[in-house]
């Protein structure tokens, strides 16, 4: 059992539990993520790692909830427990010194951001964030982000904070400004999709995490394969961080459909939305 | 007294009853039946059905046992051998191992002994396992990595020559492929989990969520313990590579089969996990996994459920009972056929499959005839789902965190045929080492290493 030591609500759809996991924090590195089970009746989800802790032996996850399993998890408060949290898994991110980096983070794709964005500080890049969401109360981790970064934007869908408008709006003024080694994009598909094509147009090496369905993890079920350069990869052990400019990113959105109405059905069922 | 030329019978629900439901389909002899079987052995003095079975149980002598009315020393005799009878009497290929060696053959239908072997292993759990004779302890530490077969095999034969041994498996229920790959009409999960109970009751100790070259490195358990052996399968799924694999409706053999067996997605949504089966779904493959889809989607309420596949029956690898099962619930078999592209409609949903008609040309280097394409046969299926059981090749996980170990072309790691790798203390068994086979295999191949393992111990200072 993995006890819930802390939780925090950052928004209304969004929390953050620590985790007492001694195990996957001794090895976590960033860009690697987790599978969880709730209970014996639990389905397997992955989260990817939003901040781990060696001495205290915790690992912390950073979620939207959106279906069943993650709007339960939402439920669990301090002294509740996993039944399962295995990992660290997939390869952690390339951690050296580009020059200068671009660190874009999307909703709660902010949240797995943050472990990078302090890697590639540490490993001695001049660090460009941007962070999105719809509106500023959707913003996550900013002052931590903000603390790592040589410069720091915010973009938000309706404008109540730092530019209205795209995270994609701003990574176009930012390379028409400076000479940028490499992006790393975490977020929505569609909005690592945009910054995938954008920075393509300037051959900017961009590097994207992507969260498909998986099952187990390790490499068994390839339920979470992705098409990536017209090869089939598995994004629980090839990744989960890609080539952004290689990735199929249609297909990844069909195949993040696929249980759409069971999910629907399923939250009905425990009166969730 | 002339001997009965065919086997007794084994009751079973009835195909139009159990399509309905998950519940094991044969029900097992009866006691009665069973000592009527048991007395057509003919205990021939050279054994020839012990040269068929990997893991060396005394055929005769447990059989002799059940003619006499005394299970309990059958079980006895089963258990110094076997640790997970329920198992292996529900999911061997019998009619190429024991089976396939009696002398009886030469008159009609084997001794069947994996039925028998099945009635014991049951009236034992029913009537409570004897709790083992706990060895005295050597004060040596083993790590198995992995609870499937090969796993479970090597770490019950360890325990019980008295090394203390600690099991690591990655997902959260143990037995491997007996939990995620195997159905539950076939090998019901109780009875897993009661086999599993077996073997920790000779002092092995079971650590889950551990994904070992992740979680913790083979390195680090090699500092920690004496030896470690690694029994991790053959997980990672085979594909077609042909267009369209990745439309939505297409499954590995491995995801659908782990949704529904370890997951339990067939009662959903008591169980959270779901899975999506259409009205036509066709499976690709022909081997033991193939069936196991092929009968799990018309549980699953398939109206159709087809097999396609390139060769024909007599090529088939699945054990004769899967294919018979299947025929016998209405799996529709298509042979003689070889998909080349999916087709999807505008919202990328599979709709269809294409495929060419074959024919059997030269014998290949399996010595099974080569399935050559018809030219200009092209034919195509509406569907709905897709099922790829086309084969497994070994995890990846550890391999490619140990540059040190010998690994073959197909990913597989190296051994000796008692399991010892090109790292000394370092032993590998199952599907990791030899490629998919069977469970049956694999359990041999954990035996065989316990050996080696406890000769390498006892040569350690």
């Amino acid at each position: 059992m993995y006890p819930v030591v802390e939780k925090k609500v950052l928004s209304e759809n969004v929390k953050l539990l620590k985790i007492k996991a001694p195990l996957v924090a001794k090895k976590a590195l960033p860009g690697q993520f987790i599978i969880l089970r709730i209970d014996e009746k639990g389905e397997r989800i992955p989260l990817t790692i939003a901040d781990s802790d060696r001495k205290e032996g915790t690992i912390t996850i950073i979620f939207l909830e959106v279906g069943k399993t993650t709007k339960q998890l939402g439920t669990l408060i301090v002294g509740d427990s996993l039944e399962n949290f295995a990992g660290p898994l997939g390869l952690p991110s390339e951690v050296k010194k580009y020059g200068t980096v671009v660190c874009i983070g999307g909703g709660v794709g902010i949240a797995p951001l943050y472990p990078i964005v302090k890697a590639l500080k540490e490993a001695g890049n001049r660090v460009i964030s941007i962070l999105g969401a719809k509106t500023a109360d959707l913003l996550l981790l900013e002052e931590e982000i903000h603390a790592f970064s040589d410069e720091f934007y915010i973009a938000t869908d309706d404008g109540s904070k730092g530019h209205k408008g795209f995270v994609s709006d701003v990574l176009q003024q930012v390379v028409n400004k400076h000479k940028i080694d490499m992006v790393m994009a975490i977020g929505p598909i569609i909005m690592m999709k945009v910054v995938s094509n954008l920075t393509k147009k300037y051959n900017i090496k961009t590097l994207v995490s992507l969260n498909p369905i998986m099952v187990d993890g390790t490499g068994m079920c390839g339920g979470c394969r992705v098409s990536v350069d017209g090869k089939t990869k598995f994004a629980c052990v090839d990744g989960p961080e890609f080539d952004g400019h290689k990735v199929d990113y249609d297909n990844l959105m069909l195949r993040n459909r696929r249980f759409v109405h069971a999910e629907g059905e399923a939250c009905k069922l425990v009166g969730a939305s | 007294m002339s001997v009965r030329k065919t086997k007794h019978e084994m009751p079973e629900q009835s195909p139009t009853e159990r399509t309905k439901n998950f519940k094991e389909v044969p029900y097992g002899y009866s006691k009665e039946i069973a000592i009527e079987e048991a007395k057509r052995c003919l205990q021939c003095k050279n054994k020839p059905c012990m040269k068929g079975c990997p893991v060396e149980i005394d055929i005769p002598g447990f059989i002799n046992c059940i003619a006499q009315g005394d299970f309990e020393k059958a079980a006895e005799v089963i258990k110094a051998k076997n640790n997970l009878p329920a198992i292996s009497g529900r999911v061997c290929p019998y009619e190429s191992q024991c089976e396939g060696e009696c002398t009886l053959k030469k008159i009609g239908e084997p001794v069947a002994i994996g039925r028998l072997e099945r009635f014991i292993a049951d009236y034992e759990r029913e009537h409570g396992k004897k709790p083992p004779k706990k060895p005295q302890s050597t004060g040596r530490n083993i790590a198995v990595v992995g609870s499937g077969p090969a796993g479970l095999t090597c770490a019950g034969d360890l325990a019980r020559m008295g090394h203390s041994v600690t099991i690591y498996e990655a997902l959260h229920d143990p037995g491997g492929v007996l939990m995620y790959g195997i159905p539950e009409f076939r090998l019901p999960k109780a009875i897993v989990k009661s086999e599993v109970e077996y073997v920790k009751s000779l002092g092995v100790e079971i650590n889950y969520d551990v994904v070992v070259g992740k979680t913790v490195t083979v390195h680090e358990l090699i500092e920690e313990y004496d030896a470690v052996f690694i029994g991790t399968g053959a997980g990672l799924p085979n594909w077609l590579n042909i267009p369209g694999e990745n439309l939505d409706g297409i499954y590995s053999a491995n995801e659908f089969l782990t949704r529904v067996n370890m997951m339990k997605a067939y009662r959903f949504p008591e169980y959270d996990t779901p899975v999506k089966i259409g009205k036509i779904v066709v499976t690709f493959g022909a081997g033991n996994v193939a069936m196991d889809c092929a009968r799990t989607a018309l549980r699953l309420g398939a109206e159709k459920s087809y097999i396609l596949y390139r060769r024909t029956e007599a090529e088939m690898p699945a054990r004769a009972e899967e294919i018979e099962h299947a025929k016998q619930e209405g799996v529709i078999f298509k042979l003689l056929t070889a998909p080349i592209r999916f087709i999807g409609d505008e919202k990328g949903i599979l709709n269809e499959v294409e495929y060419l008609k074959m024919q059997l040309g030269e014998p290949d280097e399996s010595g099974r005839r080569r399935p050559v394409p018809i030219p200009d046969s092209e034919e195509k299926l509406a569907i709905d789902t897709a099922l790829v059981a086309i084969g497994q090749s070994p995890n990846p996980l550890i391999p490619q965190t140990m540059k040190d170990l010998n690994i073959g072309k197909h990913g597989n790691i190296i051994t000796d045929d008692d399991g010892r790798t090109s790292v000394p203390g370092i032993f590998a068994g199952g599907d990791i080492a030899s490629g998919a086979a069977t469970v049956i295999l694999a359990m041999g191949a954990g035996k065989r290493a316990a050996r080696a393992i406890d000769a390498y111990l006892k040569n350690k200072t």
